[in-house]
């Protein structure tokens, strides 16, 4: 009894095995790539190999279609696990002499006093894919577009990692905390709304999502105002422009009054 | 000759103790999307669990019954003391050390990709690295298996081997390639990325890889089973196994035709030529083959068993069946769940059907059914079946296994039959959270809290289980008696080579797998910008 007398055409094992896999084979072969792809009347195959090759999912160019003009600039922001991992202190030192320009409406500690964003250790991913869609255009702002146009990409780098190691302040001018609104923690499931923090840092924090603890209360609902109306849309796949045009009046405010009267430290810390 | 019981009952207690775990987050989660539970506000605890549930219920719980069994069959059917004992710990220790590495990650919320890794989302290293270690921990079975039949035949030239063996060997030799698809997908893709050495994933080719696994798989989980059925369940009730040749046939069937066909899991992935989904889902009607000679088969012999004792009529004889035997109740609840969680699959298996249940809570209705229910009831059976023989002691309370085997089919039955039907009616699968107050949804709540109910009549099933086997360590002393396989009405004096040896089919499944699969894997390796950038767990 060795393989010897196993894998030869003597032995009916042998023959009836390989002989029926082979013959499914062929015929499933047959009928998945030649027969089955005639049978759909509405595709046309110029010839038996292209049926084949479409059938086996031979990768093919589209026909030339060209693609639909883009009348706004979309966000270009590419940021892979390398971009900003580790900054030396020469790259932070940088980022703290170029932000001193900054310190006018963002404050001279990264704390605003004019209902401007507060920058002191918001995530660098998104200081850094904003300042990038400002420069861009896919962001406009009358006061920031001006000072985004001529920085580099080194430069937004470093002023990201500046302004990611600075540390959280509490807020300029913080309000007595509010109770959790239910658009905050449960989101709105049958609205296709998740909670806040899934994304924007206290659950989780999806990257290129801001924390929100402390921001001004009317930078917040102006934002999301802008984006309901359609008029801010650097957010990648719409993906907040989508929830706030779902969100009523009412849970804007709520949202915006909530985040502003919150202390920053119960963001999740950058790793 | 049970030589070796401490380590066979070391993988058997390790193996129920994560089961035990699993189960408790698996009904907590049903509970947590329930209308009863209130909703946790933080979907990702959700994903965590359900990370850990599908972890430990797919890869170690039943990797580690079927090494179990496999060790207890190696020493019993071929009357042989294990050989490589000492690697067989090795193994066992790999896996609880894998084990271990992937949960912490999970429990740290650092791995939350659930089990079948959904790239390009990435999670922590350790999670992977813990997956593989179970794995080479298994192919360490694998391997002492083949060493054992290998040793075995030596001394007993040109002799059947026993069935039992055969198919065990058979069952590993599935497992060795099966797993294969998904180590690729680690050690290729995933690994690489999740250790940062790369930042971007070809996740269309993972997937694929992944399906190479995903339905063989399966088959590994069900053999532990369908051996009990061959080579327990006849000798429990007094029957004889109807053919050995057929038994063998279905096996060899499994191991040829259960590989190639991965890709039904992918119907409704654009990477994969709609040829290739063809070709997988026609030998996806061939792998009910083997099932439909089991069921016959195994119908046959009980049927002899039935009339041995007495029975007669055409359908007289199964009143004559021995229905307190806890195997027979068993077996009878598996065939019950096989038979509806098949006729489900059927459903899933059609290109245009499966695409409206796709994605839904249809999925997890069916494949708890089968695998929680159809296979795991059997590996209660084999448990009790086996304990007296590797403790040295009687399990006393049959009332109590049969109260448990009662439990676990009542509760299977209403969980998964609600599950099936909000599937149907279009709920989603893995997700957090329902709204059961909205008017959309809220005719769903009724089925899902149902579905809740027989989750927790599972759990106290499963903690009842566990006590038993528990008690059965301190009850009195018996001579079990050596351990024994179900013989065949005409037991085989001589097996043609091809149904006494593995090379030809282990060469045909490997030939398929080339067939089916290397075309797609290829195309899809060389394409140039089919990667995506990876997305990480908790990653800033
Ligand atoms: C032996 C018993 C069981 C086995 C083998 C098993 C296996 C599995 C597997 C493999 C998954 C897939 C995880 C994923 O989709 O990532 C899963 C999911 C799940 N299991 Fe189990 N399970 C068992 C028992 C239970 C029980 C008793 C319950 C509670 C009723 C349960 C509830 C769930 C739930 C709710 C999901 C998630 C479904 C979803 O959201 O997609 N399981 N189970
Ligand atoms: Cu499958």
């Amino acid at each position: 009894m060795s393989t010897r007398d196993l894998f030869t055409f003597r032995n009916r094992h042998f023959t009836v095995g390989v002989g029926v896999i082979a013959g499914m084979l062929i015929v499933t072969i047959v009928a998945g790539f030649i027969v089955l792809p005639f049978a759909q009347p509405w595709v046309q195959f110029a010839n038996v190999w292209d049926a084949i090759c479409s059938a086996a999912g031979v990768p093919q160019r589209a026909a030339t279609v060209t693609a639909p003009e883009q009348t706004r600039r979309l966000s270009e922001v590419v940021l892979t696990s390398r971009t900003l991992s580790r900054p030396s202190q020469e790259a932070i030192g940088r980022g703290a002499t170029l932000a001193q320009r900054c310190a006018i409406c963002h404050g001279p500690t990264g704390i605003s006093r004019a209902d401007s964003p507060n920058l002191a250790g918001q995530y660098a991913a998104v200081i850094y894919k904003e300042l990038h869609d400002f420069r861009s255009g896919a962001r406009t702002n009358a006061v920031m577009s001006p000072f985004a146009v001529n920085l580099t990409d080194q430069e937004i780098a470093d002023i990201s990692n500046y302004y990611a190691y600075l540390p959280r302040l509490p807020a300029y001018h913080p309000t007595p905390q509010l109770p959790k609104p239910n658009i905050v923690i449960y989101g709105a499931p049958m609205r296709g709304i998740a909670p806040c923090g899934a994304c924007h840092g206290s659950l989780d924090n999806k990257t290129g999502s801001p924390w929100l603890e402390g921001q001004s209360e009317v930078y917040l609902k102006a934002q999301l105002q802008a984006f309901a109306a359609g008029e801010r849309r650097n957010d990648i796949s719409q993906q907040m422009r989508n929830i706030a045009r779902a969100m009523t009046p009412q849970e804007i405010e709520q949202a915006a009054a909530y985040y502003a009267s919150q202390p920053p430290d119960v963001v999740k810390a950058v790793d | 000759m049970l030589v070796n019981r401490k380590l066979i009952l070391a993988h058997f207690w390790l193996a129920f103790a994560v089961f035990g775990l699993a189960l408790t987050l698996g009904a907590w989660q049903m509970f947590i999307r329930s209308p009863i539970g209130t909703w946790l506000s933080n979907p990702e605890l959700y994903y965590r669990s359900l990370t850990a549930h599908g972890t430990v219920m797919g890869y170690v719980f039943p990797t580690l019954v079927a090494m179990s069994f496999g060790y207890a069959i190696s020493e019993s059917a071929l009357e042989q003391r294990l050989v490589g004992v000492r690697w067989a710990w090795a193994g066992f220790w790999l896996i609880v050390a894998g084990s271990i590495m992937a949960v912490i990650p999970i429990a740290l919320g650092r791995a939350s990709v659930l089990y079948t890794f959904y790239p390009p989302l990435i999670g922590n290293v350790f999670y992977y690295l813990g997956v593989v270690l179970v794995v080479v921990g298994s192919w360490i079975w694998v391997a002492l298996m083949s060493v054992n039949l290998r040793v075995w035949r030596k001394a007993h030239p040109g002799a059947p081997v026993p069935l039992a063996m055969f198919a065990n060997v058979a069952g590993s030799y599935l497992w060795a390639w099966t797993a294969v698809g998904a180590a690729l997908e680690l050690l290729l893709q995933i690994i690489p990325v999740a250790a940062g050495l790369k930042a971007t994933i070809d996740a269309g080719l993972a997937r694929v890889f992944f399906s190479w696994t995903l339905h063989a798989i399966v088959y590994f989980w069900l053999m532990p089973t369908y051996i009990a059925y061959y080579t327990i369940v006849p000798r429990a009730i007094g029957g004889r196994v109807y053919s050995d040749s057929m038994a063998r046939i279905s096996f060899i069937l499994f191991l040829v035709v259960a590989m190639p066909i991965g890709m039904h899991h992918t119907f409704a992935d654009p990477q994969v030529g709609a040829g290739f989904k063809f070709i997988h889902s026609a030998f996806t009607a061939l792998v009910a083959l083997p099932t439909l000679l089991t069921v016959f088969t195994i119908c046959a012999s009980v049927e002899i068993a039935a009339r041995l004792r007495g029975g007669c009529g055409m359908f007289g004889w199964i009143r004559a069946l021995p229905w307190d035997n806890p195997m027979m109740l068993a077996l009878a609840f598996s065939f019950v769940m096989l038979g509806f969680g098949g006729a489900g699959g059927l459903i899933n298996m059609s290109y245009q059907l499966d695409a409206s249940i796709h994605n839904t809570q249809w999925i997890t209705g069916h494949f708890h059914l089968i695998f929680g229910g159809a296979i795991v009831i059997m590996y209660f059976a084999i448990a009790y079946d086996l304990w007296p023989h590797l403790t040295g002691r009687e399990l006393i309370d049959v009332r109590l296994i049969r109260t448990q085997l009662w439990l676990w089919f009542v509760g299977m039955i209403v969980t998964t039959f609600p599950w099936h039907w909000v599937g149907i009616l279009g709920m989603p699968r893995r997700m957090a959270y329902f709204d059961f107050g909205d008017p959309a949804i809220a005719p769903q709540a009724l089925s899902v809290t149902l579905s809740a109910i027989g989750g927790f009549i599972l759990l106290a099933s499963g903690i009842m289980f566990i006590v038993i086997l528990a008690r059965g360590m301190r009850a009195p002393q018996v001579d079990a008696g050596p351990y024994r396989f179900a013989l065949a009405v005409h037991q085989p004096a001589t097996v043609p080579v091809a149904l006494n040896t593995h090379a030809l089919w282990v060469a045909l499944m490997i030939a398929l797998t080339l067939t089916n699969y290397g075309y797609p894997i290829l195309t899809l390796a060389l394409s140039e910008g089919t990667s995506v950038p990876a997305v990480y767990v908790g990653a800033q």
